[in-house]
Protein backbone atom coordinates (compact mmCIF):
# COMPACT_ATOMS: atom_id res chain seq x y z
CA UNK A 1 0.00 0.00 0.00
CA UNK A 2 1.52 3.42 -0.98
CA UNK A 3 0.75 6.32 0.97
CA UNK A 4 -1.43 8.25 -2.09
CA UNK A 5 -4.02 5.34 -1.87
CA UNK A 6 -4.59 5.24 1.55
CA UNK A 7 -7.76 3.11 1.94
CA UNK A 8 -10.88 4.33 3.86
CA UNK A 9 -10.36 1.85 7.08
CA UNK A 10 -6.88 3.21 7.14
CA UNK A 11 -8.09 6.87 7.74
CA UNK A 12 -10.88 5.80 9.92
CA UNK A 13 -8.25 4.19 11.99
CA UNK A 14 -5.80 7.66 11.69
CA UNK A 15 -8.88 9.50 13.06
CA UNK A 16 -9.84 7.57 15.89
CA UNK A 17 -6.13 7.24 16.64
CA UNK A 18 -5.97 10.95 16.81
CA UNK A 19 -9.39 10.93 18.68
CA UNK A 20 -7.81 8.60 21.64
CA UNK A 21 -4.82 10.09 21.89
CA UNK A 22 -6.02 13.51 22.68
CA UNK A 23 -8.91 12.28 25.18
CA UNK A 24 -5.71 9.87 26.93
CA UNK A 25 -3.56 13.34 26.73
CA UNK A 26 -6.76 14.61 28.55
CA UNK A 27 -7.15 12.08 31.01
CA UNK A 28 -2.96 11.83 31.91
CA UNK A 29 -3.06 15.57 32.81
CA UNK A 30 -5.68 15.27 34.82
CA UNK A 31 -4.46 12.93 37.13
CA UNK A 32 -1.31 14.09 36.58
CA UNK A 33 2.10 12.62 37.50
CA UNK A 34 1.71 8.98 39.37
CA UNK A 35 4.78 8.60 40.89
CA UNK A 36 7.11 5.13 40.74
CA UNK A 37 5.82 2.31 39.34
CA UNK A 38 6.61 -0.74 41.88
CA UNK A 39 9.41 -3.17 42.01
CA UNK A 40 10.33 -4.02 45.00
CA UNK A 41 13.67 -5.46 44.50
CA UNK A 42 14.68 -2.26 42.19
CA UNK A 43 13.32 -0.13 45.55
CA UNK A 44 15.46 -2.51 47.75
CA UNK A 45 18.51 -1.37 46.25
CA UNK A 46 18.66 2.14 46.33
CA UNK A 47 18.12 2.12 49.97
CA UNK A 48 21.61 1.06 51.10
CA UNK A 49 23.42 3.64 48.65
CA UNK A 50 21.26 6.32 49.59
CA UNK A 51 22.50 6.34 52.84
CA UNK A 52 26.20 5.80 51.57
CA UNK A 53 26.43 8.63 49.22
CA UNK A 54 24.98 11.21 51.51
CA UNK A 55 27.68 10.55 53.79
CA UNK A 56 30.24 10.53 51.51
CA UNK A 57 29.17 13.79 50.02
CA UNK A 58 28.86 15.01 53.52
CA UNK A 59 32.35 14.37 54.67
CA UNK A 60 33.83 15.41 51.20
CA UNK A 61 32.36 18.99 51.82
CA UNK A 62 33.41 18.90 55.01
CA UNK A 63 36.91 17.76 54.28
CA UNK A 64 37.33 20.56 51.69
CA UNK A 65 35.91 23.22 54.13
CA UNK A 66 38.59 22.06 56.42
CA UNK A 67 41.28 22.39 54.32
CA UNK A 68 40.50 25.60 52.63
CA UNK A 69 39.78 27.62 56.62
CA UNK A 70 42.23 25.34 58.56
CA UNK A 71 39.56 24.55 60.82
CA UNK A 72 40.82 20.65 61.14
CA UNK A 73 39.06 18.70 61.79
CA UNK A 74 35.89 20.63 63.24
CA UNK A 75 33.95 21.16 60.14
CA UNK A 76 34.32 17.75 59.05
CA UNK A 77 32.76 16.16 62.17
CA UNK A 78 30.12 18.95 61.52
CA UNK A 79 29.34 17.77 58.04
CA UNK A 80 29.50 14.03 59.04
CA UNK A 81 26.41 14.77 61.12
CA UNK A 82 24.81 16.64 57.97
CA UNK A 83 25.81 13.95 55.73
CA UNK A 84 24.38 10.94 57.88
CA UNK A 85 21.18 13.10 58.08
CA UNK A 86 20.82 13.74 54.72
CA UNK A 87 21.32 10.09 54.30
CA UNK A 88 18.63 9.30 56.48
CA UNK A 89 15.88 12.16 55.48
CA UNK A 90 16.67 10.43 51.70
CA UNK A 91 15.64 6.83 53.14
CA UNK A 92 12.87 8.46 55.43
CA UNK A 93 11.55 9.87 51.60
CA UNK A 94 11.87 6.92 49.73
CA UNK A 95 10.05 4.88 52.15
CA UNK A 96 7.00 7.44 53.11
CA UNK A 97 6.81 7.32 49.09
CA UNK A 98 6.72 3.64 48.92
CA UNK A 99 4.03 4.03 52.00
CA UNK A 100 1.93 6.05 49.48
CA UNK A 101 1.73 3.64 46.80
CA UNK A 102 0.99 0.99 49.18
CA UNK A 103 -2.02 3.13 50.51
CA UNK A 104 -3.34 4.48 46.89
CA UNK A 105 -3.34 0.28 46.34
CA UNK A 106 -5.10 -0.64 49.08
CA UNK A 107 -7.98 2.27 48.36
CA UNK B 1 46.15 -25.16 38.27
CA UNK B 2 44.76 -23.39 35.46
CA UNK B 3 42.83 -20.78 38.06
CA UNK B 4 45.82 -19.10 39.04
CA UNK B 5 47.48 -15.82 37.44
CA UNK B 6 43.64 -15.11 36.21
CA UNK B 7 42.68 -12.94 38.79
CA UNK B 8 38.42 -12.28 39.20
CA UNK B 9 39.38 -8.54 38.93
CA UNK B 10 41.41 -9.34 35.57
CA UNK B 11 38.80 -8.56 33.51
CA UNK B 12 37.49 -5.30 34.85
CA UNK B 13 41.68 -4.24 33.32
CA UNK B 14 41.67 -1.73 30.57
CA UNK B 15 43.52 -2.28 27.96
CA UNK B 16 44.87 -0.22 25.13
CA UNK B 17 44.09 -1.05 21.77
CA UNK B 18 44.76 1.85 19.39
CA UNK B 19 47.48 4.61 21.35
CA UNK B 20 46.26 8.24 20.99
CA UNK B 21 47.59 11.51 22.11
CA UNK B 22 45.79 14.80 22.03
CA UNK B 23 48.85 16.97 23.59
CA UNK B 24 48.79 15.73 26.74
CA UNK B 25 45.96 14.19 27.33
CA UNK B 26 45.46 10.45 27.14
CA UNK B 27 42.79 9.99 24.45
CA UNK B 28 43.88 6.16 23.56
CA UNK B 29 41.12 4.01 22.27
CA UNK B 30 41.15 1.43 24.65
CA UNK B 31 38.82 -2.06 25.15
CA UNK B 32 36.15 0.24 27.14
CA UNK B 33 35.92 2.34 24.43
CA UNK B 34 35.61 -0.40 22.15
CA UNK B 35 32.54 -1.90 23.82
CA UNK B 36 30.55 1.34 23.80
CA UNK B 37 31.20 2.04 20.06
CA UNK B 38 30.14 -1.30 19.71
CA UNK B 39 27.03 -0.74 22.16
CA UNK B 40 26.08 2.32 20.28
CA UNK B 41 26.10 0.09 16.91
CA UNK B 42 24.00 -2.36 17.78
CA UNK B 43 21.45 -0.12 19.52
CA UNK B 44 21.36 1.73 16.38
CA UNK B 45 21.39 -1.40 14.24
CA UNK B 46 18.29 -2.76 16.50
CA UNK B 47 16.69 0.57 15.75
CA UNK B 48 16.68 1.34 12.32
CA UNK B 49 16.76 -2.23 11.16
CA UNK B 50 13.96 -3.58 13.40
CA UNK B 51 11.55 -0.42 12.15
CA UNK B 52 12.97 -0.88 8.77
CA UNK B 53 9.49 -2.81 7.95
CA UNK B 54 7.11 -0.10 9.17
CA UNK B 55 4.43 -2.42 9.75
CA UNK B 56 0.97 -1.94 10.77
CA UNK B 57 1.06 -5.07 12.39
CA UNK B 58 4.58 -5.60 13.25
CA UNK B 59 6.96 -8.80 13.25
CA UNK B 60 9.24 -10.20 16.74
CA UNK B 61 11.94 -7.87 15.42
CA UNK B 62 9.91 -4.94 14.83
CA UNK B 63 7.83 -5.57 18.41
CA UNK B 64 10.84 -5.46 20.86
CA UNK B 65 11.77 -1.40 18.86
CA UNK B 66 8.09 -0.62 19.78
CA UNK B 67 8.19 -2.27 22.95
CA UNK B 68 11.28 -0.77 24.31
CA UNK B 69 9.78 2.74 23.07
CA UNK B 70 6.94 2.31 24.48
CA UNK B 71 8.57 1.11 27.82
CA UNK B 72 10.51 4.26 28.08
CA UNK B 73 7.57 6.41 27.35
CA UNK B 74 5.37 5.22 29.76
CA UNK B 75 7.66 5.41 32.06
CA UNK B 76 8.50 9.07 31.62
CA UNK B 77 4.92 9.67 31.38
CA UNK B 78 3.78 8.06 34.54
CA UNK B 79 6.98 9.72 36.63
CA UNK B 80 7.29 13.19 34.63
CA UNK B 81 3.82 14.21 32.98
CA UNK B 82 3.25 15.37 29.61
CA UNK B 83 5.21 17.96 29.70
CA UNK B 84 8.70 15.36 30.46
CA UNK B 85 7.84 14.22 26.64
CA UNK B 86 10.58 16.75 25.37
CA UNK B 87 13.22 14.73 27.18
CA UNK B 88 12.49 11.30 26.11
CA UNK B 89 15.20 11.52 23.53
CA UNK B 90 17.73 11.38 26.47
CA UNK B 91 15.58 9.23 28.48
CA UNK B 92 15.72 6.67 25.71
CA UNK B 93 19.29 7.13 24.50
CA UNK B 94 20.16 6.70 28.08
CA UNK B 95 18.33 3.56 28.48
CA UNK B 96 19.36 1.57 25.49
CA UNK B 97 22.89 2.79 26.35
CA UNK B 98 23.10 1.11 29.80
CA UNK B 99 20.97 -1.40 28.61
CA UNK B 100 22.93 -2.84 25.94
CA UNK B 101 26.50 -2.14 27.41
CA UNK B 102 24.95 -4.10 30.72
CA UNK B 103 23.89 -6.99 28.51
CA UNK B 104 26.73 -6.64 26.02
CA UNK B 105 29.17 -7.90 29.50
CA UNK B 106 27.01 -10.69 29.52
CA UNK B 107 28.24 -12.46 26.73
CA UNK B 108 31.94 -14.53 27.82
CA UNK B 109 35.29 -12.55 27.47
CA UNK B 110 33.23 -8.77 26.46
CA UNK B 111 33.97 -6.26 28.63
CA UNK B 112 31.68 -4.67 31.00
CA UNK B 113 32.14 -0.78 30.40
CA UNK B 114 29.28 -0.17 33.47
CA UNK B 115 31.60 -1.78 36.04
CA UNK B 116 33.51 1.45 36.02
CA UNK B 117 32.81 4.17 38.56
CA UNK B 118 34.04 6.75 35.86
CA UNK B 119 31.62 5.94 33.32
CA UNK B 120 29.26 5.91 35.33
CA UNK B 121 29.12 8.90 37.18
CA UNK B 122 30.12 10.75 33.92
CA UNK B 123 26.26 9.38 32.96
CA UNK B 124 25.15 10.53 36.35
CA UNK B 125 26.77 13.74 36.25
CA UNK B 126 25.79 14.78 33.00
CA UNK B 127 22.09 13.79 33.95
CA UNK B 128 23.06 16.10 37.56
CA UNK B 129 24.44 18.91 35.56
CA UNK B 130 21.25 18.66 33.00
CA UNK B 131 18.82 18.52 35.37
CA UNK B 132 20.04 21.12 37.29
CA UNK B 133 20.48 23.05 34.66
CA UNK B 134 16.95 22.16 33.63
CA UNK B 135 15.74 23.60 36.85
CA UNK B 136 17.53 27.16 36.97
CA UNK B 137 16.01 27.75 33.12
CA UNK B 138 12.25 26.61 34.20
CA UNK B 139 11.91 28.45 37.68
CA UNK B 140 15.07 30.80 37.53
CA UNK B 141 16.34 31.51 41.33
CA UNK B 142 13.06 30.27 42.96
CA UNK B 143 14.40 27.30 41.96
CA UNK B 144 17.02 27.70 45.21
CA UNK B 145 13.69 27.35 47.37
CA UNK B 146 13.96 23.63 46.00
CA UNK B 147 15.93 23.52 49.72
CA UNK B 148 13.82 24.86 51.94
CA UNK B 149 11.47 22.24 52.92
CA UNK B 150 7.86 23.36 52.98
CA UNK B 151 6.28 23.84 56.45
CA UNK B 152 9.57 24.62 58.39
CA UNK B 153 10.10 27.67 60.64
CA UNK B 154 12.74 29.27 59.73
CA UNK B 155 14.69 29.23 62.98
CA UNK B 156 15.33 25.60 61.47
CA UNK B 157 16.77 26.84 58.08
CA UNK B 158 20.09 26.91 59.28
CA UNK B 159 19.84 22.97 60.23
CA UNK B 160 18.04 21.80 57.26
CA UNK B 161 19.11 23.78 54.34
CA UNK B 162 22.38 22.12 54.55
CA UNK B 163 20.99 18.86 54.82
CA UNK B 164 18.94 19.31 52.16
CA UNK B 165 21.83 20.24 49.49
CA UNK B 166 24.02 17.35 50.49
CA UNK B 167 21.05 15.54 49.77
CA UNK B 168 20.63 16.74 46.71
CA UNK B 169 24.68 16.63 45.93
CA UNK B 170 24.76 12.88 47.03
CA UNK B 171 22.26 12.09 43.94
CA UNK B 172 24.94 11.99 41.10
CA UNK B 173 27.40 9.93 43.61
CA UNK B 174 24.43 7.24 44.62
CA UNK B 175 23.34 7.03 40.85
CA UNK B 176 26.74 6.50 39.80
CA UNK B 177 27.98 3.67 42.34
CA UNK B 178 24.50 1.91 42.30
CA UNK B 179 24.72 0.94 38.86
CA UNK B 180 28.99 0.26 39.20
CA UNK B 181 28.85 -1.32 42.12
CA UNK B 182 25.90 -4.18 40.77
CA UNK B 183 27.90 -4.36 37.60
CA UNK B 184 31.45 -5.08 39.77
CA UNK B 185 30.23 -7.34 42.10
CA UNK B 186 27.65 -9.13 39.98
CA UNK B 187 30.50 -9.99 37.59
CA UNK B 188 33.27 -10.51 39.77
CA UNK B 189 30.85 -13.35 41.79
CA UNK B 190 30.56 -15.38 38.23
CA UNK B 191 34.46 -15.32 37.78
CA UNK B 192 35.03 -16.68 41.67
CA UNK B 193 32.56 -19.18 41.18
CA UNK B 194 33.92 -20.10 37.71
CA UNK B 195 37.18 -20.01 39.35
CA UNK B 196 36.10 -22.87 41.96
CA UNK B 197 34.59 -25.28 39.12
CA UNK B 198 38.52 -25.45 38.16
CA UNK B 199 40.10 -25.91 41.56
CA UNK B 200 37.13 -28.32 42.67
CA UNK B 201 37.86 -30.57 39.74
CA UNK B 202 35.39 -33.12 38.18
CA UNK B 203 33.82 -34.75 41.30
CA UNK B 204 32.91 -31.11 43.28
CA UNK B 205 33.08 -29.21 40.57
CA UNK B 206 29.56 -28.74 38.98
CA UNK B 207 28.65 -27.61 42.28
CA UNK B 208 29.77 -23.97 41.90
CA UNK B 209 29.08 -24.85 37.71
CA UNK B 210 25.41 -24.94 38.55
CA UNK B 211 25.73 -21.57 40.66
CA UNK B 212 27.37 -20.24 37.67
CA UNK B 213 24.30 -20.76 35.54
CA UNK B 214 21.96 -19.54 38.40
CA UNK B 215 24.18 -16.39 38.92
CA UNK B 216 24.27 -16.03 34.80
CA UNK B 217 20.18 -15.39 35.09
CA UNK B 218 20.32 -13.28 38.33
CA UNK B 219 22.98 -11.02 36.30
CA UNK B 220 20.95 -10.53 33.14
CA UNK B 221 18.28 -9.46 35.74
CA UNK B 222 20.61 -7.25 37.32
CA UNK B 223 21.75 -5.74 34.16
CA UNK B 224 18.01 -4.91 33.22
CA UNK B 225 17.49 -4.16 36.75
CA UNK B 226 19.83 -1.78 37.00
CA UNK B 227 19.47 0.28 33.49
CA UNK B 228 15.96 0.48 34.54
CA UNK B 229 16.54 2.19 38.42
CA UNK B 230 19.02 4.47 36.42
CA UNK B 231 16.66 5.48 34.17
CA UNK B 232 13.60 5.79 36.65
CA UNK B 233 15.40 8.10 38.49
CA UNK B 234 16.63 10.23 35.69
CA UNK B 235 12.81 10.51 35.51
CA UNK B 236 12.11 11.75 38.78
CA UNK B 237 15.15 14.13 38.73
CA UNK B 238 13.19 15.82 35.76
CA UNK B 239 10.28 15.16 37.20
CA UNK B 240 11.89 17.33 40.40
CA UNK B 241 13.28 20.10 38.10
CA UNK B 242 10.34 21.01 35.99
CA UNK B 243 7.21 20.88 39.17
CA UNK B 244 9.50 21.30 41.94
CA UNK B 245 8.12 20.09 45.40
Amino acid sequence: MTEQKKSASTQDIDARLKQARQAAEKSAAKSGPKGPSRSGLALAMRLGVEIVSALVIGVGIGLLLDYWLGTKPWLMLLFFVLGAAAGVMNVYRLAMGMQDLDDNERE
Amino acid sequence: MAAEGHSPLAQFEIKTLIPLKMGEIDVSFTNSALFMTLTLVLVTLFLVLGMRQRALVPGRWQSMAELSYEFVANMLRDNVGNDGRKYFPFVFSLFMFILFGNMLGMIPYSFTFTSHIIVTFALAAVVFIGVTVLGFVKHGFHFFSFFVPPGVSVALWPLLIPIEIISYLSRPVSLSVRLFANMLAGHTLLKVFAGFIISLGIYFGWVPLAFVVALSGLEILIAFLQAYVFTILTCLYINDALHMH
